[in-house]
């Protein structure tokens, strides 16, 4: 309603009545996660308030019916599976994208990005069905039981490459033009170029997208589920099987009762603080960047 | 809107809440709850019922055997589902069988082992029996495949052989029975444990397992039948009293040879009548 007070750089013009329910809605999305996180603790409290916070890196093993909760193996499984699929998918993302960007003949681009667009649309379930039935027995052929921290490694580095490389892909895409002909005309081969300037330029952004992948493979269930072998113990070998804290909630979720349902959403709170501080992570290094 | 409109319009909305309170209070709707193992059969069931009994709904929601019990016992269900005999501490409860379920070890059709003995199985899962040659198997490490805590499969196997889920040294930890045919489809040194009813059809269906006999009973619908077969299990509906009204005509029904066909069709056994 502009036409009543023109100047548009007032403070007080009529649009003012948008800001408070602007500002309610984004507050509804900020309160949904404080509820969350609210509800996950009041259904945890049966197990937190026994013993204490200390019993869930204390308690030996994960034997929920004889009072055991240690949930300290699956933290580490999570971790190794995630960042392993990371370590992985982030060379290969980030060459994928790099090859797009500078080396790539305009024919093979499209179609290389609706293929990662593809990859990345896949639900996770058809992912781990896969793994279950064909990577699982050969892997299985060379090193048993072939359901392992490898294998669910493989699989989540399947699945966030596609995030690795569309986000790294537009990072370098949105590098200035200008830093390009400027190292151009300074004589840089494009090598030089490309890893002197426009990647280190970009590596803001290329590294919040990272840690987005990260996110997502710390949070993955299914897939990880069906191809990890689920056994609680901490991931001392990469053949060796083991459990994530998600499928630890959807394993026994459904057959849970009592202190066994609160150790399950303990597990949930666990994995929502490790995913929160990654999100803390992502922000301050994509802040640091950009003023950088 | 004005005022009185808004007053109007909530007056409706309470009153059309009001409704359906009412209808869900309503003395024509049975609640089911428990055993996932048994969920599925009792939808169908209940289908069946409220195709002959116009007007009444069946709600089912699964949700683990021990959901059902407590459930029944506080009253949230009308019927609680259990996959196994009630405990000592559930004796306040009445247990009504409507079918039978075995669990079956299962192995790999490569593997050329025939039988084991309890013995051996024990010895098997609880990690003193580390390759096949030493039950007359290839020279080969055994890949042992569990079920994740709570699942009534993992209890009754448990409580069959009398281990704790903390002695057994497992390789493989699985969700449901499906996830676990196919991991030991796949792995020609696996042994696990599955429904029978559900491991006969996929082995009728070509997916290469084999069911071994357990102390000298083969691992058949028919031996869960008779009960013959030792690992095997009653999947009970529970009430917390003698039931009346529409629970007792529910149950009944879930316990006459009208529900037969729907009972094996979820690769369970019909009593034996």
């Amino acid at each position: 309603m502009i036409w009543s007070k023109p100047s548009s750089l007032s403070r007080w013009h009529d649009d003012r009545w948008l800001a408070p329910p602007l500002a309610l809605l984004a507050a509804v999305a900020a309160l949904i996660l404080l509820l969350v996180l609210a509800f996950l603790l009041s259904e945890a409290w049966p197990v937190v308030n026994g013993d204490g916070w200390w019993r869930f890196f204390s308690n030996e093993g994960w034997y929920p019916l004889e009072g055991r909760f240690g949930l300290l193996p699956m933290l580490w499984a999570s971790l190794a599976a995630a960042f392993g699929a990371v370590l992985l998918a982030a060379p290969l993302g980030l060459a994928g994208a790099i090859f797009t960007r500078f080396y790539a003949p305009p024919f093979i681009v499209k179609p290389f990005r609706i293929v990662l667009a593809l990859l990345a649309g896949i639900p996770s379930v058809v992912y781990g069905l896969w793994g279950l039935t064909v990577l699982v027995p050969l892997i299985a052929r060379w090193q048993p039981p072939g359901a392992s921290l490898f294998t669910a490694i493989l699989i989540l580095a399947l699945m966030i490459l596609p995030t690795v490389a569309l986000t790294s892909a537009s990072a370098l895409n949105s590098v200035p033009r200008s830093l390009l002909h400027g190292a151009a005309a300074l004589g840089l081969i494009r090598t030089g170029i490309v890893l002197g300037v426009a990647v280190p330029a970009a590596r803001g952004a290329i590294l919040g997208g990272i840690l987005l992948a990260t996110a997502r493979a710390l949070g993955e269930t299914m897939a990880v589920l069906m191809v990890a072998g689920n056994v609680v113990q901490n991931p001392t070998g990469l053949f060796e099987p083991v459990r994530v804290l998600t499928a630890n909630i959807a394993l026994e979720m459904s057959y849970a009762t009592g202190v066994h349902r609160a150790g399950l959403f303990a597990s949930g709170l666990m994995l929502t603080l490790l995913v929160l501080a990654l999100a803390w992570l992502a922000a301050r290094i994509v802040r640091r960047t950009h003023y950088a | 809107m004005k005022p009185s409109q808004w007053v109007r319009a909530l007056i409706t909305v309470i009153g059309l809440v009001g409704i359906a309170v009412a209808a869900q209070a309503a003395d024509d709707k049975l609640v089911l709850t428990g055993s996932s193992t048994i969920a599925p059969l009792a939808l169908e069931i209940g289908k069946r019922f409220e195709k002959l009994n116009p007007g009444v709904r069946v709600d089912v929601q699964s949700g683990g055997s021990s959901r059902g019990v407590a459930d029944a016992r506080s009253g949230l269900a009308d019927i609680g589902m259990a996959s196994r005999a009630l405990k000592p501490e559930e004796n306040d409860l009445m247990a009504h069988t409507i079918a039978m379920d075995g669990v079956g070890v299962i192995l790999n059709s490569g593997n050329p082992v025939q039988a084991l003995s309890d013995e051996q199985i024990k010895a098997i899962y609880t990690g003193r029996i580390r390759n096949w040659k030493e039950v007359g198997g290839n020279d080969a490490r055994i890949t042992v495949v569990n079920k994740a805590e709570g699942h009534s499969t993992l209890e009754l196997f448990l409580h069959h052989f009398a281990l704790k889920n903390s002695e057994i040294k497992a390789d493989v930890v699985i969700g449901d029975n499906e996830q676990g045919i196919k991991t030991v489809a796949g792995n020609p040194v696996a042994i696990g444990y599955v429904s029978i009813g559900t491991a006969e059809f996929d082995a009728a269906q070509g997916t290469p397992i084999k069911l071994l006999p357990m102390a000298g009973v083969a691992a058949t619908v028919a031996n869960v039948r008779d009960g013959r077969f030792p690992l095997s299990r009653p999947l009970n509906l529970v009430t917390k009293d003698t039931p009346s009204g529409l629970a007792k005509r529910f149950i009944d029904f879930a316990r006459s040879d009208k529900v037969n066909d729907l009972v094996e069709a979820q690769f369970f056994v019909p009593l034996a009548r």
